[in-house]
């Protein structure tokens, strides 16, 4: 069982095999990197199937129903059915649609979360170790931009247009307080590399910056385009958004890439701010690295899954003017606190260093919390029908009847 | 040998995409096409191992401007019909131009390199992303041209949003 | 070259193979009975007008245009924010001003109302 102190040992292994066949060296590293690439993408993919049974049960209980429950023990093998179906689905391909963008769209939608996987660290010593690794998130996070921009695009309708339009306009607007929020923890570990930065954290970065993590967190549920932050697929008002021409298939790879990056965001959290693969012993297993990673991310990602029960669905000007006019500056005042502070305190010890940055951060949010009742009272008049206006209506709770016979 | 061999595939689909982006009269396929081609200089600043460069390349030309110039091709004008012709009358003097550029390049190279002992690639150190950024505040490096930056940047928007946006109320003055 | 980077070259090519693959799989496992007014445009049942390519508000352009300046402006901030150790105060007091450059883009951007949506 020496694999389990050192992961690398199957790849070890694995070679000399491939050695044995009488494959070429050059042949074989190539091999082990697609048999790697392959277990790292299907990983995911499979675990896709589980999230989706996962967040159908849970948001069922949050609204007080059952969620799916009829096929298999408490409906688990219900996805597996989904797929069936979606698998048995026509295709349908409008005839007025572009046809090569229209097919690249949804293989670009999943492929550009899947490609933030090999970045990520999943233990000591196994998984990403991509130097520039922060920026290379971001920079693979276009990719799922793109995707929406051309699925809208190439449907030829005008509702997934005006969907995509919107999601786009979406997700660039909280780019900019994801970008300015991932600076904070490169920042602290002096590193963009992943690895480093988990390595960094003796104290978890959470407890440092604990702005630009919710900052990072909210951000990024927009960014993946959940409630409340859905608006890409506002029935009501553009029935289905930008996949609005999608069927079968091509449907469900949108679907899939949502939820796994609802999922992968989680594991950025907790890489970037709760540790990532690190715990008691981890350093020993790297196996149970992996098992505290998943733990963590699974713990955030039901927050998403959470916040998606509870939140209603916000307005586009609202959506537009919380990030740059609240998360964007708020995100800013932070990047700037915190490198004055941490220069300042850079003789200090871990601990006393992040209790002074959590202090910091606990003023800014304070004083955040008075400028935005200030700006409250300002934009929004009370909800009172005054003589000669439109009335608004207000349920007042009818006065408890005085027991007769009195 | 992997490297040239990728090398020369992201070539090949750099040349087509490029040549997409300049032939197509779809407008959007074309910006996809320039897309395509902003995305394989970032993989040849990885074959060079500027990995700093590479996902700046993507973060900014891809992920920014790519999406800017899409944006602003379907603000200006119908981009599902073929609009106007691809060339104006001078295309042949345009070719001619090119074709003796090229030729003036390849017998530049050509001349220059047999004589030329390339060094060997110096062994990239490992903290070169901090030293750039170092070298970017540094006062005896970049720092007049990094200030700068901002400025331009700045001056750029300000400029932009002034010629774009008259304000909400001009705006919807205009619209009436 | 660095391993990490030919993985990810590797994982490049193979994952949009690994996403296509259902949806080929779907495309010839589903039936194909196309007809015009199944493929026609999907508008809630009534009769598409032209097509949707057509001209957007300006306001989206605005948005990209603003985020377009953070970006090229925050990609620099990187490589200072590695650099930390290396700095002194004073190098990271260009940084900062280099971030209050951001700041006050943001602000001339608020007080246009170029950040304000309208309809």
């Amino acid at each position: 069982m020496a694999f389990l102190q050192d992961p690398t040992l199957i790849v070890e292994w694995l070679r000399q095999l491939l050695l044995g066949w009488g494959l070429s060296p050059a042949l074989t590293s190539l091999a082990l990197y697609v048999l790697g690439a392959l277990a790292l993408a299907t990983g995911p993919l499979l675990w896709v199937i589980f999230l989706i049974w996962f967040e159908r049960k849970a948001v069922a209980r949050i609204q007080d129903r059952l969620g799916p429950n009829r096929v298999g023990k408490y409906g688990l093998l219900q996805p597996f059915a989904d797929v069936l179906k979606l698998l048995t689905k026509e295709d349908i391909i409008p005839a007025k649609a572009d046809k090569f963008l229209y097919w690249m769209a949804p293989i670009l939608s999943l492929a550009g979360v899947l490609l933030l996987w090999p970045a990520v660290p999943l233990g000591k010593g196994i998984g990403g170790n991509v130097n520039v690794a922060v920026l290379y998130l971001v920079a693979v996070g276009t990719l799922s931009t793109f995707a929406i921009l051309v699925a809208g695009w190439s449907a030829n309708n005008k509702y997934a247009l005006l969907g995509a339009f919107r999601t786009v306009a979406q997700m660039i607007s909280y780019e900019v307080p994801i970008v300015l929020a991932l600076l904070v923890p490169v920042l602290l570990a002096r590193s963009m590399n992943l690895q480093a930065i988990v390595a960094a954290q003796d104290v978890w970065f959470v407890v440092a910056a604990p702005l630009p993590a919710l900052i990072f967190f909210v951000a990024s549920i927009a960014e993946v385009g959940r409630t409340p932050f859905d608006l890409l697929e506002a029935e009501s008002e553009i029935i289905a958004g930008f996949h609005i021409e999608y069927s079968g298939m091509k449907f469900a790879m949108f679907f899939a890439g949502e939820f796994l990056h609802a999922f992968t965001v989680g594991v950025l959290g907790a890489v970037l701010f709760f540790g990532g693969w690190r715990g008691p012993g981890a350093e020993a297993y790297p196996i149970l690295g992996l098992f505290y990673l998943w733990l963590k991310a699974f713990l955030l990602y039901f927050v998403i899954v959470w916040v998606r029960g509870t939140f209603p669905r916000v307005r586009i000007d609202h959506l537009l003017d919380f990030t740059w006019k609240f998360l964007t500056p708020l995100a800013l005042v932070v990047l700037m606190a915190t490198a004055v502070l941490d220069k300042a305190l850079v003789r200090a010890g871990a601990w006393p260093r992040a209790l002074g940055l959590l202090v910091v951060n606990a003023v800014i949010w304070l004083l955040a919390q008075r400028w935005l009742r200030k700006v409250e009272k300002r934009l929004e008049p009370p909800m009172v029908a005054q003589p000669g206006q439109y009335p608004v209506a207000r349920y007042t709770p009818p006065e408890p009847q005085a027991a007769e016979g009195d | 040998m992997v490297t040239t061999f990728v090398f020369l595939l992201t070539a090949v689909v750099m040349l087509v995409a490029a040549l997409i982006a300049v032939l197509k009269d779809n407008l959007v396929h074309a910006a996809m096409g320039l897309v395509v081609t902003l995305f394989g200089t970032a993989v040849l600043f990885v074959l060079m191992e500027a990995y700093f460069l590479a996902v700046a390349q993507v973060v900014i030309y891809v992920g920014a401007i790519a999406i800017l110039i899409v944006f602003s091709i379907m603000l200006t004008r119908r981009v599902g019909a073929a609009w106007g012709a691809q060339t104006n009358p001078t295309w042949p003097f345009a070719l001619l131009v090119a074709g003796l550029l090229t030729v003036l390049v390849t017998r530049m190279v050509r001349a220059w390199a047999p004589d030329q002992v390339l060094p060997a690639a110096a062994a990239v150190p490992a903290d070169i992303t901090a030293r750039l950024g170092a070298a970017l505040v540094d006062p005896n490096g970049y720092v007049v041209p990094f200030e700068v930056a901002s400025v331009l940047l700045l001056a750029a928007l300000i400029g932009a949003v002034y010629v774009a946006w008259g304000g909400r109320k001009a705006e919807k003055e205009t619209h009436k | 070259m660095d391993s990490t980077w030919v993985f990810i070259g590797v994982f490049f090519a193979l994952a949009p193979l690994l996403a296509a693959a259902p949806i080929v799989i779907g495309h010839y496992l589903g039936p194909s009975k196309p007809n015009p007014i199944k493929n026609d445009v999907y508008e809630c049942g009534l009769k598409t007008v032209g097509d949707a390519w057509v001209r957007f508000k300006v306001q989206y352009y605005l948005f990209a245009l603003v985020f377009l300046i953070f970006d090229v402006e925050l990609v620099f901030l990187y490589p200072w924010a590695v650099a930390y150790d290396m700095l002194p105060t004073f190098a990271v007091l260009e940084g900062l001003l280099f971030i209050v450059m951001l700041l006050a883009a943001l602000v001339y951007a608020w007080k246009r109302e170029a950040l304000d949506w309208y309809d």
